[in-house]
């Protein structure tokens, strides 16, 4: 399949002030007594991608729909692309929802000349999108006929829609197929390349872990950690993996060091003494990170 | 308007791919064909033609039938959306709430409209085929379609205020029937119920145009009668017929449409998804 590949066909804005394209301060959202969002503050930067990670309702799609102005803050300030969220702000933006459905009955093409004309876009642009995720061959058939992953590559399709200068996407590669899911990657470097900021969750780490620039983990509605990578390895300590092989000599023996990571160099020093035959060192995940940083698991709340 | 014409077109376009709009049609066409050719043998001192006895009739049926394809046409138009999913998606463009209601509310009533029209207008083209109607029997027709029209356009401003009151579309189907069964039935039988109490005696039967405009079915059938002198004194309102002018029922009838489009709307502005 060659979904998602090919040139983008668009040529996109880039927020050449500097500000920031999202900016929320003391952002709070409260459902009754629940607090979906607690004292939220959070920037990103013009062509920054930023991952939001957090378990099932930490508050990821509220900060989406507070960012969209679907719905109002119960306190705090939200600056998007320069200004508070408004419908005419939605022009520069593009969302794809979580779990995002279609009017069963319209065709791809239909549904996508549809939001195009809502957005004021040029119909022209509507093919080559459609092209670009790899559904023009099904253009033609109703939604209601699509897998999961044509409808998640047709919400994609949606929100490239337009030039937005930010993407919020939300769960974006569920259904994708492994090929799908690297295309579309390669499509949001793509995009940040040319300063598109991209807002985007997701449950699958590893698929964030080398390409977003930040990592913002919620909990509860609070941001435990929002940081680069390595300033999250570095917040929270967890030892390096090392594996050596051949430390009994002649390609023999595997010995395994879970070590801090200021021990890191002084232990590969000392491993580089004896006989070896190979070293590998695994740094701690996103995932592992993750889990350390402690977001609380199993709680279905609102989101 | 671009957008809020885009919404009226998928609208439409889905209620035709839906058989929305064929299935109104032909129900419409039957029901008028039915009265045409049922009420075609006009007898006593009332002396009426064809025509117009068909639009005394569908007046009358129609009150029933009009309200009910309306209420079913848009009763879940945001709670369904919302239900399917695909209203976070469209508010999420760029456009205004209020443009999504007025889109959504524009597309419906074109629907039917057109079913309206198209379905009264065959049993009227088919009578005139028949024996060709006097012009004022044609103006009354014409009337009848313009006030049937209003008259689905008040109940589907009312679908849409249901649709965006009421988080669930079961309840929005449940509270759909009952306003049907209220606004349609239940109130004339309170009325009448009252009238014969009173022996129309009392601020009852003087209130009794301001209390039938407080009901859209009653005001359409208050249009109907101010408009056709014929069709009064064959219904036997002529009373209550010459007391309101035409003009004030049809803007009952208009407030109808604009009061519970407004209210939605303002409703669906403030929602929190």
């Amino acid at each position: 399949m060659n979904a998602l590949r090919g040139e983008c066909p668009m040529a996109l804005q880039t927020n050449e002030s500097g500000d920031p394209a999202i900016a929320v301060d003391g952002l709070t959202k409260a459902y009754g007594l629940q607090l979906a969002l607690d004292t939220l503050t959070l920037s990103v930067r013009p062509g920054e991608m930023l991952a939001l990670l957090g378990h099932n309702g930490a508050g990821k799609s509220t900060l989406m729909k507070l960012l969209l102005g679907l719905t109002r803050p119960t306190e705090g300030r939200i600056s998007v692309l320069g200004a508070p969220p408004s419908p005419a702000g939605r022009t520069a933006v593009g969302f794809l929802p979580e779990n995002v459905v279609f009017s069963g009955g319209m065709t791809g093409k239909e549904v996508l000349t549809y939001l195009a004309r809502l957005k004021k876009v040029d119909i022209g642009t509507t093919l080559p999108l459609l092209e670009r995720v790899g559904l023009a061959d099904a253009a033609g058939r109703p939604v209601r006929t699509y897998s999961k992953g044509m409808r998640q590559r047709l919400g994609l399709a949606q929100a490239l829609l337009g030039h937005p200068r930010l993407l919020m996407l939300d769960e974006p590669t569920t259904g994708l197929d492994p090929i799908s899911r690297k295309t579309f990657y390669e499509l949001l470097g793509e995009l940040t390349g040319r300063g598109v900021t991209v807002l985007i969750s997701s449950h699958v780490l590893t698929e964030l872990e080398a390409r977003a620039d930040r990592i913002a983990i919620l909990a509860q509605g609070r941001l435990l950690a929002h940081d680069t990578m390595d300033g999250l390895r570095r917040t929270a300590g967890l030892p390096v993996r090392i594996i050596a092989h051949g430390v009994e000599g002649a390609g023999r023996g595997r010995r395994v060091l879970d070590v801090a990571p200021e021990a890191k160099m002084e232990t590969l020093r000392a491993l580089m003494d004896g006989p070896l035959t190979d070293i590998e060192i695994q740094p701690p995940t996103l995932e592992t990170i993750y889990a350390h940083l402690g977001a609380p698991t199993g709680q279905e709340d609102r989101s | 308007m671009t957008a809020i014409l885009a919404i009226a077109g998928k609208e439409i376009r889905e209620a035709t791919r839906n058989r929305w709009v064929l299935s109104a049609t032909l129900l419409l066409a039957l029901l008028a064909l039915a009265l045409a050719f049922l009420g075609s043998a006009p007898t006593g001192d009332v002396a009426a033609g064809r025509l117009t006895v068909t639009v005394v009739s569908l007046a009358s049926l129609g009150i029933y039938l009009l309200p009910l394809i309306a209420l079913l046409l848009s009763f879940d138009t945001v709670v369904g959306e919302a239900e399917q999913g695909t209203l976070l998606l469209l508010l999420a463009y760029p456009v205004g709430r209020s443009a999504v209601m007025a889109g959504k509310f524009l597309g419906h009533a074109s629907v039917l409209a057109f079913a309206t029209v198209v379905g009264f207008g065959l049993a009227a083209a088919v009578l005139a085929a028949i024996s060709p109607p006097a012009p004022e029997e044609w103006l009354a027709f014409a009337l009848l379609v313009a006030a049937s029209v209003g008259l689905g356009w008040a109940f589907i401003a009312i679908g849409h205020l249901i649709s965006v009151l009421v988080p669930e579309r079961a309840s929005a189907a449940g509270l759909a029937g009952g306003v049907w069964l209220v606004l349609v039935v239940l109130y004339d039988m309170g009325l009448m119920g009252a009238l014969v109490a009173t022996g129309g005696q009392g601020w009852i039967g003087d209130a009794l145009p301001a209390l039938l405009m407080l009901n859209p079915a009653d005001a359409y059938r208050l249009l109907n009668l101010t408009v056709m002198d014929q069709a009064a004194r064959m219904a036997g309102l002529q009373d209550v017929a010459a007391s309101v002018p035409p003009a004030m029922a049809a803007a009952a009838l208009a407030l109808w449409v604009a009061v519970p489009l407004a209210l939605a709307s303002v409703i669906f502005s403030r929602r929190e998804l």
